[in-house]
């Protein structure tokens, strides 16, 4: 699927503040050139918890958040602010279908706080808006980048995230449909 | 690598294979499922797959039995051995059959990254001997080293002759001519390239946090550290770390580099496991190293360890010529980015710009591009869009450090002192802000 004329949806499952989700609703404007807006929803999450790891089950809120996707919207990307995992993983940042039009993202393990650092909400936003960003990128198609500064980069830490820009690359674009 | 690795995931449960399926299918491998021994050996019958990644319990074959059967086929896959618990006599008993590893699950995402990063080296390196070696090779990922004169030719040139080699590399030239963009080449460029590149801005740190970003910490090591923390040095195993401005660390942490380059393994702060590294080491300085090891500012054993390969960006003066091709660069970079036209630019405008002397480089010539684009006509660059006439000749400064102070100042006054916004306008980071607002003493008007 390349990037077409239609919106891309926001969806707040954490109750984030306006200013946050329309920093995070620009920066995804720009990157894709897409017109993106933000839904709030009032998704009860206590049945995607799993006790036995404490964490919030991704997949299957993947697939809840399928069943009542915006068909309005050519993505739909959930904010979290809970931690995440997938049955293999033991935690993540964000996940996506590839091509698909459904996708997730939590600042959960983004906040400087969990690594024993001081609290900076800027960067914070900056690494929620790359984690979108990228999420993204899986949703119109794009694979992992080997380009060091495309954000398209695979990110399995935290300090990964910071090393990379908020941009997708020439070659990234392109291969998205897009202009260069 | 010529092409795409293959993963054949052997697992009976959904959930897992299609996780799997979804993080492999992401990182751009071609992937296959199998739910059982019996499809997976089916399926190695009619084709190859490069890495075989089996559950060890599963209903019917387990895993330990699938590996063996897969040897018999005489297929050279490398085979992975997933387990839920960590069973140290099975995981034992794989690798005695010659599994290439094994991974307790749920994986944190690094291990998996690392073990099939390490899969797929040892891959490429038996499609490395098959390779011609001596091939010529053109440089790939170079997208924004601009430029076609002879100074930008040869230090390409420099750039394509030791991204093959591993010795460390010293990058020099004055601020702004993009010694970070020459390190990304050579990263791109280097048999490294599918392992990260990591930069540290040495200046933008202090003695202990810069001992922290390089090292690492362990949980606990300090209040509130509530998870390992991983060094930048850790995080470039198998690719390579940029370090920035070298010429601003301290005599201590100096000493502490120069036995890591040495010995390429590390403790992080709080532990006691010693860390081995694989990395490939680029510095950059604005200063000269050698002056100031003749000074006694510099380490002299450091700087030779350091100094195998030294590249010296040429200044934009010295390359005048490459002026029309970075304008044409940046006015496509920025008016894509800003959701414009593409704007060309007129003569006048640009025999200006050929005529300045760029102390701040192509970094100067970018911001100048970038900020005519906000304040023209939407068609092209004129004259006036540009800053000369507000005082941006050389002529008006007495030094790189008055322009740097003077241009430092105005953008802050522009965005209220607001420390965030002015660094990324500046493309900087806070800290290095911060340094520069108390190495000039600038002060807010509001105080």
């Amino acid at each position: 699927m390349t990037v077409g004329e239609q919106a891309i949806l926001l969806i707040n499952h954490g109750n984030f503040e306006k200013e946050f989700l329309a920093a995070i609703a620009g920066s995804v404007r720009r990157e894709y050139q897409l017109p993106a807006s933000v839904k709030e929803s009032h998704l009860d999450l206590s049945e995607f918890y799993d006790p036995t790891r404490r964490q919030y089950n991704g997949n299957k809120l993947m697939t809840e958040l399928d069943s009542w996707s915006s068909q309005n919207h050519i993505k739909n990307m959930g904010l979290f602010r809970v931690d995440l995992f997938n049955p293999i993983l033991t935690y993540i940042f964000g996940q996506a279908a590839l091509k698909g039009n459904i996708g997730l993202a939590s600042i959960y393990r983004l906040r400087n706080e969990q690594y024993g650092m001081k609290k900076d909400d800027a960067l914070l936003l900056e690494r929620f808006q790359k984690v979108i960003i990228h999420e993204l990128g899986h949703m119109f198609g794009l694979v992992h980048c080997h380009l060091p500064p495309c954000v398209m980069q695979s990110s399995t830490y935290v300090e990964d995230i910071d090393q990379k820009s908020p941009h997708l690359c020439s070659k990234c674009r392109q291969e998205a449909g897009m202009n260069k | 690598m010529a092409e795409k690795i293959s993963i054949l995931i052997v697992d009976d449960e959904d959930s897992v294979r299609d996780s799997l399926y979804n993080w492999f299918i992401e990182d751009g491998y071609e992937v296959e499922c199998a739910e059982n021994a019996k499809q997976a050996l089916s399926i190695l019958e009619s084709k190859d797959m490069d890495i075989v990644l089996a559950d060890i319990k599963m209903p019917g074959m387990d895993g330990l039995e699938m590996h063996r059967r897969i040897r018999s086929l005489n297929k050279d896959s490398i085979v992975i051995i997933m387990t839920a618990f960590a069973a140290v006599d099975t995981a034992v008993q794989a690798l005695k059959d010659g599994a290439f590893d094994y991974i307790t699950k749920p994986f944190d995402p690094d291990d998996l990254s690392h073990l099939i990063r390490n899969a797929s080296s040892q891959i490429s390196l038996k499609e490395e001997n098959k390779a011609l070696r001596s091939k010529l090779v053109s440089l790939e990922n170079v997208e924004d080293l601009i430029g076609s004169s002879n100074a930008m030719i040869n230090v390409l040139k420099e750039v394509e002759q030791v991204a093959q080699s591993n010795s460390p590399v010293i990058i020099t030239g004055e601020s702004g001519t993009g010694k970070e963009l020459i390190a990304r080449a050579i990263h791109s460029n280097s048999k490294r390239k599918f392992s990260p590149l990591v930069s540290v801005h040495c200046g933008a740190l202090t003695e202990s946090l810069l001992e922290s970003e390089l090292f690492g910490h362990e949980k606990g090591a300090f209040t509130g550290a509530m998870y390992n923390r991983k060094g930048r040095f850790e995080m470039a195993d198998g690719g390579t770390i940029f370090l920035d401005e070298i010429a601003t660390i301290s005599p201590k942490m100096q000493i502490e580099l120069l036995r890591v380059l040495e010995t390429k393994t590390f403790i992080r702060v709080g532990g006691n496991k010693e860390i081995t590294s694989d990395f490939r080491v680029i510095c950059a300085s604005n200063k000269n190293l050698k002056q100031m090891v003749n000074d006694g500012l510099f380490r002299e054993d450091l700087y030779y360890r350091l100094n195998v390969v030294n590249i010296r960006i040429p200044p934009l003066r010295e390359r005048i010529e490459d002026i029309p091709m970075l304008v044409d660069h940046f006015l496509k970079k920025y008016c894509t980015s800003m959701s414009r036209n593409i704007m060309s630019i007129d003569k006048a405008a640009l025999k200006r710009l050929e005529q300045y002397e760029f102390p701040g480089n192509v970094r100067e010539l970018e911001n100048m591009v970038e900020r005519a684009i906000v304040v023209g006509n939407e068609k092209e660059i004129r004259l006036k869009d540009l800053p000369f006439d507000k005082g941006m000749s050389t002529s008006s400064f007495k030094s790189l450090d008055d322009l740097e102070k003077q241009y430092i100042l105005q953008v802050l006054d522009k965005y209220e002192w607001n420390i965030s916004q002015s660094a990324k306008v500046i493309k900087v980071d806070r800290a290095t802000l911060y340094n520069k607002i108390k190495k000039y003493n600038l002060n807010s008007p509001k105080k």
